[in-house]
């Protein structure tokens, strides 16, 4: 993530560290998925609802093995499938079109609806951000999901408390966030989003929740890994310097 | 006086005949479906139909997210809650994504009458055509309505497919066969041609009676695919008749107009007139009266027709 926002210059870094550890233990350890059968009917869906987040998704995909690691330097280039927001391309295992907030939940609730009328058994996961949470269309599409009884979608909000201008809570506050999932009606686990045991538990209790959608409302740290990018604003929409990337490579090695 | 039928119910009742043939056809409605006439569909069908409530921004998504998984999704509310309120979700998840969505949305236009200019959808063919990928679609009559849903159904991508309140005459008659992309010459002649849309191909064949008798020989064609556009028949138009006349029930930018002027400007500027909305929103009243008061009349097409003639 560093070295693609680095060598594109420009992209989303602190809202990709704060969700790497949530994707990552979706990609290696909780989801079915084929990365040479990336069309396989009855994978399960990851949708990443808060696009600018892009690097992190398409370092999972990489590591994962639906394209080569070397693809990833061409994040933000005019002919690559690595779009500098996520451009829906199933062969590269990016499942919707994002950037836009807010869409990818009504989203999700649409593929889950499918699974539901063709007796498949796949799981949807929708990552937001807590900001994101802004939006409308995340509450109509909330509401929405525990009416159709989603029980096989799964939302997972990147609680990292920080959006483009500062602090969430400062600029249109949202808490008691996890209060407002539950009055919606959603099963919600609050964890912290950089403990993978918490991480793994919160999948598995998703998963074993019945008759309604679950949230998972990760509480994270924007930036997270990287000391002069944690918590810092800055590095929202912002690349880091070729000299920036060297220090962040350093301190995550 | 002309057979008048109703398009939504030729909607409502050609998904039912879909439904029957294709397990892969889903509907979604706005709490509309009373009126938008899914309810057929969703009594028929009830486990393939979600009522989505007053969320339209969200049945976009979900539009988006069931077609991304297979299905033909039918997806329907008045005109104006399914293109002003959720245009940015249309384009990302519809347009840029290219998915088989077909939004079709009945009480266009300002015969939606007594409610007024806020339910008066007059911008919804600017709005629609101005997305990369997506068809549109106005019928003139029930008959064409019924035609156009199916083939909506059997060609992929998005499709918005628009449709009135008010019963509407027929100008088709059951043997008639709709061209997607095609436009349709309903009375040929050599002065002038007559390109109208909606409820305003009947008034527009009106017209053409009124202006024969005058002398004044009326080419009239319905443009049921307002995009892509028949550009090739607009052209022909332009060199066989010389001047052109464009009717829509619709706001003068954006629409059936602007964009029939973009091809006769490239390929054969003649004198051409306009008859819509102007750029003003109406007020409520009957659909008969707002017609009148706002230029949509057979009248006012011959007035225009008789204008572009002059300027030959």
């Amino acid at each position: 993530m560093i070295t693609m926002t680095a060598a594109a210059g420009s992209g989303h870094p602190g809202g990709s560290l704060s969700a790497a550890d949530i994707v990552t233990t979706l990609y290696f350890r909780v989801m079915r998925h084929d990365p040479k059968n990336p069309q396989w009917e009855d994978r399960d869906r990851f949708v990443l609802s808060k696009g600018h987040s892009a690097p992190v998704l398409y370092a999972a995909l990489a590591e994962s093995g639906y394209f080569p690691t070397a693809q990833l330097a061409t994040l933000r280039k005019p002919d690559s499938g690595l779009q500098g927001h996520p451009d829906r391309n199933l062969s590269l295992g990016v499942e919707m079109t994002a950037g836009s907030l807010g869409m990818g939940l009504s989203f999700g609730i649409g593929v889950a609806l499918a699974a539901r009328l063709d007796h498949r058994g796949y799981r949807v996961y929708v990552l937001l951000g807590d900001g994101e949470c802004q939006e409308g269309q995340t509450w109509e599409a909330a509401l929405s999901a525990v009416h159709f009884k989603l029980d096989d979608l799964t939302a997972i909000v990147d609680c990292n408390k920080m959006q483009l201008s500062g602090w969430t809570r400062e600029i249109m506050n949202l808490d008691p966030l996890d209060k407002k999932w539950q009055a919606f009606g959603w099963h919600t686990i609050d964890i912290d989003g950089h403990d993978y045991d918490q991480i793994l538990a919160a999948f598995e209790e998703a998963r074993d929740t019945k008759g309604k959608p679950t949230v998972i409302i990760a509480h994270t740290v924007k930036g997270k890994g990287v000391s002069f990018m944690e918590n810092n604003v800055r590095f929202h929409g912002k690349a880091p310097t070729p000299e920036e990337a060297e220090r962040a490579l350093k301190e995550l090695s | 006086m002309a057979v008048e039928a109703s398009t939504r119910e030729a909607y409502g009742n050609a998904l039912v005949g879909l439904g029957k043939q294709d397990p892969d056809i889903v509907v979604l409605d706005a709490d509309l479906s009373p009126s938008t006439m899914t309810r057929y569909f969703a009594e028929a069908f009830p486990d393939r139909f979600f009522d989505c409530g007053l969320e339209e921004q969200n049945m976009i998504g979900i539009a988006a997210g069931l077609a991304a998984s297979g299905k033909t999704v039918f997806a329907s509310s008045f005109a104006i809650f399914v293109s002003c309120r959720c245009f940015d979700q249309l384009r990302i998840c519809l347009s840029q994504m290219a998915l088989n969505a077909k939004i079709v949305a009945t009480h266009s236009g300002i015969t939606v009458g007594e409610d007024g200019a806020s339910h008066q959808a007059v911008e919804d063919l600017a709005l629609y055509c101005s997305l990369p990928g997506f068809t549109v679609v106005v019928p003139s009559d029930a008959v064409e309505t019924a035609q156009a849903v199916k083939v909506a159904a059997s060609t992929p991508g998005p499709f918005y497919v628009r449709l009135s309140r008010s019963r509407t005459p027929l100008v088709h008659s059951e043997g008639y066969h709709f061209t997607l992309g095609k436009a349709v010459v309903l009375r040929p002649g050599k002065d002038v041609t007559i390109v109208a849309v909606g409820i305003m191909v009947a008034k527009a064949l009106e017209a053409a009676e009124v202006l024969a008798e005058e002398g004044i020989d009326c080419q009239v064609a319905s443009m049921p695919t307002v995009k892509p556009l028949d550009e090739r028949f607009v052209a022909q138009a332009a060199w066989d008749t010389g001047s052109i006349v464009v009717a829509e029930e619709h706001l003068a930018h954006g629409g059936l107009g602007s964009r029939v002027a973009q091809v006769v400007a490239r390929e054969k500027p003649v004198p051409m007139c306009f008859v819509n909305l102007g750029d003003r929103y109406a007020v409520s009243g009957k659909a008969e009266e707002l017609v009148q008061r706002y230029g949509l009349t057979a009248g006012d097409i011959a007035v225009a027709a008789r204008i572009a003639v002059q300027r030959k």
